[in-house]
């Protein structure tokens, strides 16, 4: 068997028109409608909009768990299914969701053993990762001795045990507390950074995928489609990036998107957008 | 608290268990009116007699005694507790093959139902439906199946149709728990697997069958009860001579000379089943790290 010649140019993911709709009861409800959006080799870019918009499903579908009503999805240059079952992404999700019986050297090792890589190999790209992603003194610990964010830690360790080139991530800092959500937003930057993985990257929180991004997808509800892409350049992230002025632009620009029109320079509304996103980072807690 | 001292202190409350017992046992033997208590006419609790009630002390005794009368006994005259102890190993035999059929087909079963959705819904309802057939009817019948089927050099022999009966006690819990236990994994899990391009093998032995762990220990441990009482009522609605089923029913028509030999029987088939209870439970801990949230101590 030869593998499909693979072009430098490939872009990660390329969507072509892509709808999805759900049959209901009464009415089909149409969850995404029309989606273009190609996301570049290493490109970093989040999905946001308010629930409902089908972000999720979009990621679903490029994840290949779901298949699109009409469209066409293609990653690494392969249709869906097939870069699903060539491993071309890794994946993770709001929970964490490890194998409780296994140690985290074991869960990080578990997609490597489905695809019958050699138990050596397998411990020693398990020990690399579980150094990146900073638990080397856990490796032999089991998930439920491990706080969330550190368990999310070892999820986004086995998305990237078979070296991806694309991960897709649902909300999966959506659970944690805000100050650990800053850390593995550092951390994943670092990761995404030394990994040249592209990454698309689901969340509610503007600050989240401002920091994060190369471009934020913003999309809005019923029916759920693209209402536009904000490019996002903040240079190398750090901590200070969070204080800078570029990066409330930004935060701004997003929002404005958010909202379909130009936010009034008010304080008030930006305020009340921030709060409800505090509370339902709280709220998740 | 440690596992040891964990197991020791159990130990020590089974003991007082036993204890309590022996002595409720004694007290309403020393102390209850002769002719049982009755209440509106019915007696709700045993009479007292010696006949009725042995003291302990006689029943130990029984253990030691020569078997004489009804049973046979050939070359060197044996104890009851040599009977007891080696029809016990007889049943528990049978019982042990019972169990081990009954479980294989139980989890091919579950196997079929989690993988067809229309094998579950076409078969449940049967499954269901075969623990409401009295085992008493259905012994007969299958020694009758069973009689004289020969296949090549195999011959199938008494002791077979008593194990298919045990078989059919145990079956039940073990697919009817692990069909829940291979539903048991939360959805995160399952589509992480199929994101992992995972085959239906694949997925079953790493997630499924690991999951229902919590599941299947206590069906198996229900399989084991059932195979043991199983056996027992086959080998008698069977006539299957040299288990402890038998015994009972032997000693039972010798029970106007002397009761305590029942008791002794009653006492060897109470032990078959704590016996099978405990290797049951010695799988369980050996799978210590499949409970939810074990691994967390």
């Amino acid at each position: 068997m030869t593998e499909p010649q693979e072009t430098a140019a490939a872009a990660a993911v390329e969507l072509h028109g892509v709808s999805k709709t759900f049959p209901g009861r009464r009415d089909a409800v149409v969850a995404l409608q029309d989606i273009d959006l190609t996301v570049g080799p290493g490109e970093f870019v989040s999905l946001i909009g308010p629930s409902g918009c089908g972000k999720s499903t979009l990621l679903r579908i490029i994840a290949d768990l779901l298949s699109p009503t009409s469209g066409e999805v293609h990653v690494n240059g392969k249709p869906a299914r097939r870069a699903r079952l060539d491993q071309d992404y890794g994946i993770a999700f709001q929970q964490a969701g490890l194998l409780d019986w296994r140690t985290v050297l074991a869960n990080i090792e578990l997609p490597l053993e489905l695809h019958g890589v050699d138990r050596g190999q397998r411990k020693a790209r398990a020990l690399e990762l579980v150094e990146l992603v900073g638990l080397a003194d856990f490796a032999k610990h089991r998930p439920p001795q491990l706080s969330g964010g550190m368990q999310q830690r070892v999820a986004i360790a086995r998305a990237l045990a078979e070296s991806p080139t694309l991960l897709l991530m649902d909300e999966p800092f959506g659970a944690l507390d805000e100050m650990t959500r800053e850390h593995m937003q550092n951390e994943l930057v670092r990761i995404a950074g030394d990994t040249q993985a592209a990454v698309v990257f689901v969340t509610h929180s503007i600050p989240e995928a401002v920091f994060l991004s190369d471009r934020v997808v913003v999309m809005s509800p019923r029916p759920g489609r693209i209402a536009e892409i904000v490019p996002v350049s903040l240079g190398p992230r750090t901590d200070d990036t969070r204080e800078a002025p570029l990066f409330y632009a930004a935060i701004t620009q997003v929002r404005e998107a958010l909202r379909g029109r130009p936010v009034p320079e008010t304080v008030e509304v930006g305020v009340s957008i921030e709060q409800a996103d505090r509370e339902r980072a709280q709220g998740a807690l | 608290m440690n596992r040891a001292a964990r197991s020791a202190g159990r130990a020590v409350l089974v003991a007082l268990g036993l204890v309590a017992l022996a002595a409720i046992w004694e007290a309403y033997k020393s102390w209850g009116p002769d002719d049982g208590v009755k209440l509106f006419g019915a007696r709700v609790l045993p009479r007292t007699t010696d006949a009725a009630m042995p003291h302990l002390s006689t029943i130990w005794h029984a253990f030691g005694a020569n078997e004489v009368g009804g049973a046979i006994t050939f070359g060197p005259s044996k104890t009851v507790l040599d009977s007891v102890v080696d029809a016990a190993l007889h049943t528990l035999r049978w019982a042990a093959a019972g169990f081990a059929i009954g479980v294989v087909v139980g989890m091919l079963l579950a196997l079929l139902m989690d993988r067809l959705i229309i094998a579950e819904r076409a078969l449940m309802p049967y499954v269901v439906l075969s623990q409401t057939v009295p085992l008493i009817a259905l012994a007969p019948l299958v020694t009758k199946w069973g009689q004289g089927s020969k296949i090549g050099t195999f011959a199938w022999q008494p002791w077979m149709s008593v194990a298919v009966i045990a078989a059919y006690l145990a079956f039940f819990p073990v697919a009817v728990g692990l069909v829940r236990g291979l539903k048991s994994p939360s959805p995160v899990h399952a589509d992480y697997f199929r994101c992992s391009a995972a085959g239906w093998w694949n997925t079953l032995v790493r997630l499924k069958l690991p999951a229902s762990v919590p599941f299947l220990v206590p069906a198996l441990r229900l399989a084991a009860a059932g195979a043991v009482i199983g056996t027992i009522v086959a080998e008698i609605s069977t006539g299957l001579d040299g288990g402890i089923g038998r015994l009972i029913i032997t000693y039972s028509q010798q029970a106007t000379g002397d009761p305590s030999r029942v008791y002794a029987a009653v006492i060897g088939a109470a032990a078959l089943g704590l016996a099978a209870a405990a290797a049951v439970t010695a799988f369980d801990a050996a799978l210590w790290r499949y409970h939810r949230g074990a691994a967390a101590q």
